[in-house]
């Protein structure tokens, strides 16, 4: 798909006109570097109601100096997209309310994502002096515009005053290095400020230089918990792209497998979320069953978390013959645990009372954060990319999207629980029928994708992943940019803190679900 | 010379055992009288036996690391117990993944907020080296760069089986360490009076009024 | 039923014949507080035991199995390390009441450790307000941690400490009504004639059921009062990675460790006290056989094993509950558990003054 560029001095007023036609879902917002032609900005576009998908594309002559309006009041998640543009392009959003740095530190010299940027370590030596405390750094400023005034008003800025703890970024619960910090009055939450990057491995610049077959052992690292998915997601993109077809077998084995992935990451999900609770026997339950999944991993792939199975036209290696028996039998010893996940620890009266009414997100922010996954799904937005955009074998088995209503952390964590048992109902009906055939069609032994631009998206473990690519024929991507699941998750955070107290943050925190290296990428 | 045993594996099947002999050399140059050396080694057998580890992750290995003390693996049976969430209270840092330069000072101030004995345990590619992100312009290329490490397990994620090895290796190496003479301390008691820690989570204007003391 | 008094009076009196008895007081002070202390230290060792393998069982592990047989020495070996680690001291905390806290917490818990009436005759103090001992000295543990948090300079001990004012200092309440109960029962507050009062049966049972919701309440308000899950907020892993004692290392954290683990023992001792009868063994009036069989087992067994049920009951909860928020915790007391304490105590008194008790 090809983006229409606008001209910026009409791209306001064009992308409030898509606003008010219903498109409310940023899907992604890509920052790009043309070269001479200039630096810009991508934004993918998708209505909820239609399914109706386009990019809107802006470019900016001046690469010193450029600026782009902000649309971080039409669509929420814009705020940390710009933020992350930022940092890496140096794009200045106009009106932003808080243009900081978003993963690199403060004191870094210039952008990375950027063509003309210099890597020598003199530059960016490693500084072990700690950030300065004043976090909030404001390149520019239009003092005199009432509306900046009111939004700077709405910003995360913590003043020096307040009772400021740090939740990370080595902490327990936030499940990696993310580092939020919390303005607190007494035990209520008043404001916070999420700082990311200190997983921040660049992923993307990186991609810039490899082929593409190098690129696929990095997509598992993002997020480790949908290793299977991501890597699903590139292998997709790319041979969209060259045009090759998978066999059938390809996609049975990959749909089984994404499942068994999904199944495998709730589980994690579940154990963390009661380790975060308090409940650490029901931690111990959810490795317990974990590990059968992983035996199955392992097996197949040769991998227990990182399996590297998904390749360019295939996978890497054919099942096993008693992988069906294998996954067959643990799908039915999985549907017995259920029960005693739900005794143990969903039906457990704390529980109850520490989830529901705590820390809703409604269905018009999740949207408008771009809250997709189980997150979106517990608010009420059907966002399954397998029901939206259907892939591999997703539209020929039956199951069910799981939706709930309220949004809160309960049903964030019913959601998971539901999908474990639709993931099993998915596997029991393709598990039997694996066609025969080949597990991999041959290649070039050299990738070279055509020039243009490419994107692809699957259903992660945790929400919507895809991946963009801009080829110029080379055999490594001009631009390579990955959806994370996790960002809209964080930047929705301060709208489900309202009035929350810290206990509250940790259960948000733990049933919003989010993997640290998938959001710093 | 000294053979530290660890139960149920002979000392023949470990790996690497010149690097530990090297160690043991070179601790045992000056002679010590026999009832230190066996106050010694009472004190190895209960720092050995009770590595209590601080809960730090940054990535994939992360997970391999709570599969380790889980249901399966279960590190507890070799004393590795309790995992502290306060450096204060750990023996060692397990250092699970890549380690980025912002992360970098983080990982240096938990570890001088680590209270003497402390080791420090480089799990998997890129804590070793940077692995799969080698080439990358904000990852630290193995936090030896930063901190001493005592032992590494390579691996992409390593296998909760290669983990028990290192921190059975750890034991080795901890079992053979002189307590008396402050030989193995990290940071020399001077170091520690000179640059006092700076305290975590105290109010922001502290810090700065130390800053310009 | 064999009266350890006898011993002891053996050995005051041969104190006495070779010394004056000034001196004989002072030996004896020393005597009982080397025991009382050895006691203590043992019984957290084993406690710390039995936690890590009932956890362990609970959690389909093995729990500690290499050092010692099954593992049996584990704990020596925690204890070599925590004594050897370094402590470290804080910048800019409040160097007296940092390092004062620790022994505060440990010196209220062994306080309360000698009221507990392990046998006839074997208790280090027993006076004619016993009861109000025991509450008072379980009571200034809370002054330790308070003083923890507050002198640490980190804002995560702060936070801890403040709940675990808030917290420990309400579910005091809720204890006292308990005891109560029982003394309203029993019409004294010395700790032998508690016990002996239940020579015909158990308080739980005389008592019917007022003392079976006092029972059901102290069990709450004590686990609360021991800070352990679901009412570990003050150390709140997952929240405030450690809580209160965040800054402490090496021994002084352990101190903090082994005083958890005996208020454990303490509240779960006080309860087979009260409600299940200390050390009295199981009667039953009108089958004198049994009684016979039951009292050569020795009270000591008794007492302990009532103790450790008790402690396996919380030990159970607290591995598998998960954790209650701070305003449900304090709601949890003012709003349902002492109001039905007080309900409950009116009850109780109702139940003696019309002789409704067995």
């Amino acid at each position: 798909m090809n983006p229409t560029f606008i001209d910026i001095k009409e791209f306001r007023q064009h992308m409030e006109n898509l606003r008010r036609k219903g498109m409310d879902f940023l899907r992604d917002l890509i920052g790009m570097d043309w070269g001479d032609e200039g630096l810009g900005a991508i934004y993918a576009l998708e209505n909820t109601a239609t399914g109706e998908n386009i990019q809107v594309a802006i470019r900016c002559e001046s690469r010193d100096n450029a600026h782009i309006p902000t649309v971080c009041d039409i669509w929420s998640v814009a705020e940390l997209y710009e933020r992350e543009i930022y940092d890496f392009y140096g794009i200045i959003f106009d009106h932003h309310p808080d243009m900081r740095r978003l993963y690199l530190r403060n004191d870094w010299v210039g952008h990375p994502l950027r063509k003309d940027y210099d890597e020598s370590e003199a530059l960016n030596p490693i500084r072990m002096e700690n950030e300065s405390p004043e976090d909030v750094q404001r390149p520019y400023e239009i003092a005199e515009e009432a509306q900046l005034k009111e939004l700077a008003k709405q910003t995360n800025k913590i003043h020096g005053d307040q009772y400021i703890i740090n939740i990370g970024p080595q902490h327990p619960a936030t499940h990696g290095v993310l580092r939020f910090r919390l303005a607190l009055d007494g035990e209520e939450i008043r404001k916070i400020d999420i700082h990311c990057g200190y997983i921040h491995r660049g992923i993307e610049k990186m991609s810039e230089k490899l082929t593409y077959p190098q690129i696929l052992a990095l997509t598992d690292r993002l997020d480790y918990l949908s290793a299977h998915q991501n890597r699903h997601a590139l292998c997709m993109c790319i041979e969209k792209a060259i045009g090759i077809e998978v066999t059938e077998r390809t996609q049975y084995i990959r749909t089984i497998m994404d499942e068994l992935q999904r199944i495998d990451s709730h589980l994690l999900f579940l154990s963390c979320a009661a380790m975060d609770l308090g409940a650490i026997t029901t931690f111990i339950y959810g490795f317990r069953d974990r590990e059968k999944i992983l035996d199955i991993f392992e097996e197949v792939t040769g991998g227990r978390l990182i399996q590297n199975y998904n390749v360019i036209g295939g996978v890497q290696a054919d099942i096993t013959p008693d992988f069906a028996h294998k996954v067959k039998e643990y799908c039915k010893y999985q549907k017995g645990k259920i029960k005693e996940y739900n005794d143990v620890f969903t039906n457990n009266i704390i529980t109850q009372k520490r989830m529901i009414g705590v820390g809703v997100l409604t269905r018009e922010d999740a949207i408008s954060y771009g809250c997709t996954g189980g997150s979106g799904r517990a608010s009420g937005w059907a966002c399954d990319v397998r029901k939206r955009h259907p892939y591999a074998l997703y539209d020929k088995v039956d199951f069910k999207e799981i939706i709930y209503n309220n949004g809160d952390c309960y049903d964030r964590f019913l959601v998971r629980i539901d999908e474990i048992k639709e993931s099993i109902h998915i596997i029991e009906q393709l598990i039997d029928n694996i066609p025969e055939g080949d597990y991999k069609v041959k290649t070039k032994p050299i990738i070279r994708i055509p020039e243009g631009r490419y994107s692809a998206a699957v259903e992660g473990s945790r929400g919507e992943f895809g991946v963009f690519i801009e080829s110029r024929g080379e055999k490594s991507p001009y631009r390579l940019k990955f959806r994370p699941m996790g960002l809209p998750l964080i930047a929705a955070m301060h709208k489900i803190l309202k009035g929350a107290k810290v206990a509250d943050l940790i259960a948000i925190g733990a049933t919003l679900d989010y993997v640290i290296p998938d959001i710093d990428r | 010379m000294k053979k530290p045993a660890i139960k149920s594996i002979p000392y023949e099947e470990f790996k690497d055992n010149e690097t530990l002999e090297s160690l043991i050399a070179e601790l045992n140059k000056e002679r010590t009288n026999v009832l230190v050396s066996k106050l010694d080694d009472l004190i190895n057998w209960g720092r050995s036996n009770s590595l209590w580890s601080l809960t730090f992750a940054t990535s994939c290995c992360g997970i391999e690391f709570m599969a380790v003390g889980a249901a399966r693996y279960d590190f507890a049976r070799f004393g590795f117990e309790v995992t502290r969430n306060s450096p204060r209270q750990a023996d060692l840092i397990m250092v699970a993944g890549t380690i980025t330069h912002k992360m970098a000072p983080v990982l240096k101030r938990l570890y001088d907020q680590m209270a003497e004995p402390k080791y420090v345990v480089a799990v998997g590619g890129c804590a070793i080296s940077g692995g799969p992100f080698k080439g990358s312009y904000h990852v630290l290329n193995g936090v030896d760069k930063i901190i001493p490490v005592d032992v590494y397990i390579p691996g992409c994620p390593p296998r909760p089986e290669a983990m028990l090895y290192g921190m059975m290796q750890l034991q080795r190496k901890v079992k053979v360490e002189n307590f008396f003479g402050d030989k193995n301390r990290k940071h020399s008691r001077k170091e520690m009076q000179d640059s006092p820690i700076i305290v975590t989570n105290v109010p922001d204007s502290l810090n700065e009024k130390k800053n310009q003391q | 039923m064999f009266d350890f008094s006898t011993i002891t009076t053996a050995i005051d009196q041969f104190l006495r014949d070779i010394m004056p008895s000034q001196a004989a007081l002072l030996v004896e002070c020393v005597l009982v507080a080397l025991c009382a202390v050895l006691a203590y230290v043992m019984f957290a060792i084993v406690m710390i035991f039995m936690e890590r393998k009932v956890c362990a069982a609970f959690q389909c592990r093995l729990g500690p199995m290499r050092v010692g047989p099954w593992g049996l020495l584990q704990v020596f070996a925690d204890v070599f390390k925590m004594l050897i680690k370094e402590i470290i001291s804080i910048n800019n905390s409040d160097k007296v009441l940092y390092n004062l806290a620790p022994y505060l917490v440990v010196m209220s818990s062994v306080l309360t450790f000698c009221c507990l009436p392990f046998g006839e005759g074997l208790l280090v103090l027993d006076f004619n307000i016993g009861i109000f001992f025991i509450m008072a000295a379980s009571s200034f543990g809370v002054l330790g941690i308070l003083l923890a948090g507050w002198s640490s300079n980190n804002k995560f001990s702060m936070i801890g400490a403040v709940r675990s004012g808030a917290q420990m200092i309400s579910y005091e309440l809720s204890i006292g009504i308990c005891l109560l109960t029982i003394v309203v029962m029993s019409g004294t507050m010395q700790i032998s004639e508690l016990v002996e009062a239940q020579r015909d049966g158990w308080f739980i049972f005389k008592g019917h059921l007022p003392a079976v919701i006092a029972f059901i309440i102290y069990l709450i308000a004590g686990n609360a009062e021991t800070n352990r899950a679901p009412f570990d907020l003050p150390e709140a892993e997952s929240e405030l990675t450690a809580g209160f004692h965040t800054e402490y290392s090496g021994m002084h954290f352990g101190f903090f460790y082994v005083a958890e683990f005996m208020n454990l023992f303490i509240v779960a001792g006080i309860a087979s006290t009260l409600f299940l009868g200390g050390w009295m063994p199981l009667h039953i009036s009108g089958f004198d056989s049994f009684n016979t069989i039951m009292d050569y087992i020795p009270g000591v067994i008794w007492f302990l094993g009532k103790t450790f049920f008790v402690i396996w009951v919380l030990m159970w909860i607290r591995w598998t509950f998960p954790r209650l928020r701070i305003d449900q915790v304090v709601s949890l007391e003012w709003k349902y558990l002492v109001p039905i304490g007080l309900l409950n105590l009116l009850i109780m008194t109702l139940c003696v003054v019309m002789g409704w008790i067995f």
